[in-house]
């Protein structure tokens, strides 16, 4: 679960730390009031979308009094972001965060993220902030400090002295950053955060640490417990947010070709499959091992209301899952929806006799298919005739 | 020679009177498998299905001389035990259950590996030596005891792997699935350095995914060490950045993360790279002779 920035800072300032003070406005009549209650005649809007790179796409925005703030609110509502991460689609903005202006004297890059290497979080410290922290990692590795901090404790007293040491922060404003960075890591570690990005960490003119923006990615394992942070489903599809209902894996995509498929990897080599003849997947989709009737059925559904499906592959290596329960599950769909488009079925696994047998005697137009090579051969036939 | 189980192995099922547990379980031990316990607090003293259960793995290693854990516990009590199955002694445990927080993997693999145990997993198949011993939720009709050693991220596509080379008369000596989450215990080098030493497995199939570095560190190591032909096949080119992929390890983040990248790094050190997934079992078959 991705938080919007208002929403990870409201967890900060909550742990102690100094954000701006802001306030979030959806029409451009709030402004005034915003500026108002937060005691302010000049402040900034930042678009709250889950992407990157918002302040180049325009997202990010100075003004002066409330006639000019309420002109960029009206032009953002609703607009479309296309930033170099979100594709042509774009995201597009509900909120905006009004916030204080704050005297930059610094910028630091700050996160804590999984280091898959090493199994462990770790403190990642730059003293160029601001910056894309891919793009120094690649040209100028020796600019960034990571060290691993302890599970379950503040960093190391050695640690916090390196990171004040490389960043060159000293005095007063060293004491404070040792607490954030403590505060950051405890934030990381109470809230089950996958990433803690405070991009940048500035130092003010009166030398003091704010958080000026963060990125807050917690650990979709983790939500039965990180209830009421943000909300789970604001940056999923309709059709992902009601698969998630009945356990099922779905992503959207952008292709042609619908797919049901059962594991996560095998799901993602259906994808490639679909894309090694020419084709574009429409969807992800892992129904899993354990989804009952009911599951596979609904995970049809939305596979065939689709609008943008023009075939359909269903790839099951039945292990947990038996394959009688996939072929009653897609027999159920199809009767109740209809099928406008050619479905191809690969069944390999438990019970595929039952399940072959099932669908033979459905009486549904079916195209089955022996081995992945032959399912794709057939899911692109099937596409071609579609295109005629 | 099997790696890491053989028909010896002695193995108590944690979770085993729940759902998952039981219906596994009974798998299990249909194909051949000594289960020899089972753990669920609070229900020590019953015997499930003909299996004893204790309310600690402490118990159960202690009256049954268990030396592999089988996990099957939800994920709220999962890490739990995992760390619970070394610290009774069990040198080899295996997790299949799936969505465990990360942050109690990072913490339960460190106690782990401080204990000394081996862990497989967690959200992974388990492991199969065919005509041996079958240890976690594989389908156990399709394998058949051969040549080739098989290790994957992904259950299904561990499936397919078996099922081709069971098909065109390879076999298996072991597959393994060592499961799709960001921090895991077995990673393909271990299970490539084993399957290096293992006199019956004559060629590797090597199965990984987008995300973290698994892949790139077994390229290195097979260019440094294995001279057994390996096919190597990288599920997820196909698939967008930024998205998770079922699984909680598949995302891809920086650049060492994608298909591509990966499977470049196989190629450079010798692998033989299968374009799609129907291409591993031919490959395989081919490089044999």
């Amino acid at each position: 679960m991705k938080l919007l920035e208002h929403e990870a800072k409201a967890v900060l300032r909550k742990s102690g730390m100094a954000v701006p003070t802001g306030k979030v406005v959806v029409s451009p009549d709030e402004v005034a009031p915003a500026l108002a209650e937060l005691g302010l005649t000049e402040a900034v809007l930042k678009a709250q979308v889950f992407t990157g790179g918002r302040g180049k796409a325009g997202g990010v925005k100075l003004f002066s009094g409330a006639a000019e703030g309420a002109e960029i609110v009206k032009k953002l509502i609703g607009a479309t972001l296309v930033t170099h991460q979100t594709g042509p689609a774009g995201e597009k903005v509900g909120s905006l965060l009004l916030e204080s202006k704050t005297a930059i004297a610094r910028e630091i890059y700050c996160s804590i993220l999984l280091d898959r290497e090493a199994n462990s979080p770790v403190l990642v410290l730059s003293a160029e902030g601001g910056m894309e922290i891919e793009e120094i990692a690649e040209t100028q590795p020796e600019k960034i400090l990571k060290m691993y901090p302890p599970v379950g404790h503040d960093l190391w007293s050695f640690q916090v002295l390196r990171a004040c040491g490389f960043l060159n922060i000293t005095g007063e404003t060293a004491k404070e950053f040792a607490t954030v960075l403590n505060q950051l890591w405890k934030v990381y570690q109470q809230y089950d955060a996958s990433l803690l990005e405070i991009n940048p960490l500035v130092i003010d003119k009166d030398d003091h640490v704010v958080l000026l923006d963060c990125k807050f990615i917690v650990d979709d394992n983790a939500e039965y417990r990180q209830k009421g942070l943000g909300d789970a489903d604001a940056d999923k599809t309709a059709a992902e947010i009601e698969s998630a209902k009945y356990g099922l894996s779905y992503v959207s995509l952008d292709g042609t070709v619908g797919c049901m498929v059962n594991g996560a990897g095998l799901a993602m080599a259906t994808l490639d499959l679909i894309a090694s003849v020419g084709l574009m997947p429409a969807n992800f989709l892992d129904v899993g091992g354990s989804a009952n009737e009911d599951a596979v059925t609904k995970a049809f559904e939305i596979v065939l209301s689709d609008s943008k499906v023009e075939v359909i592959l269903v790839n099951i290596f039945g292990g947990i899952m038996k394959c009688d329960i996939i072929a009653q599950g897609v027999i159920n769909a199809a009767r109740k929806l209809g099928v406008k488009v050619p479905i191809v079925v690969r069944l390999q696994g438990t019970n595929v006799e039952q399940g072959k047998k099932l669908l033979a005697e459905s009486g549904l137009a079916l195209i089955t298919a022996d081995g992945l090579d032959d399912a794709a051969k057939k899911v692109a036939e099937a596409a071609k005739g579609v295109a005629k | 020679m099997s790696i890491f189980v053989d028909k010896n192995t002695k193995v108590v099922v944690i979770g085993l009177t729940g759902k998952a547990g039981s219906f596994h379980a009974a798998q299990c031990k249909a194909y051949g498998t000594q289960i020899v316990a089972g753990v669920t607090p609070g229900k020590g003293g019953i015997i499930h299905d003909g299996i004893p259960v204790f309310n600690t793995v402490h118990e159960a290693v202690k009256e049954t001389g268990a030396d592999c854990a089988l996990i099957f516990v939800p994920p709220p009590g999962a890490a739990d035990a995992i760390v619970g199955s070394a610290d009774a002694g069990v040198p080899f445990i295996v997790a299949i259950t799936e969505g465990i927080p990360v942050l109690d993997m990072v913490w339960a693999r460190k106690e782990v590996d401080a204990r000394g145990a081996i862990l497989l997993g967690p959200n992974c198949p388990g492991i199969v030596t065919p005509g041996e011993c079958k240890i976690g939720i594989a389908p156990g009709f399709i394998h058949k005891r051969g040549k080739v050693g098989i290790v994957s991220r992904s259950g299904t596509l561990t499936y397919e792997a078996v099922y081709q080379t069971t098909q065109l008369g390879l076999g298996q000596s072991t597959a393994v699935g060592i499961g799709g989450d960001p921090v895991h215990g077995l990673n393909h080098v271990d299970v490539l350095k084993r399957f290096n030493a293992d006199p019956e497995t004559e060629g590797i199939v090597l199965i990984g995914e987008i995300g973290g570095p698994d892949e790139q560190n077994a390229a290195k190591y097979i260019k440094e060490h294995v001279k057994k032909p390996v096919v190597a096949f990288i599920a997820g080119a196909a698939a967008p950045k930024g998205k998770r992929m079922g699984h909680a390890g598949a995302i891809v983040e920086g650049k060492s993360g994608t298909a591509q990248a990966k499977k470049e790094a196989l190629k450079a050190a010798g692998a033989i790279v299968a374009e799609t997934a129907a291409d591993i079992g031919p490959l395989i078959k081919k490089a044999l002779g």
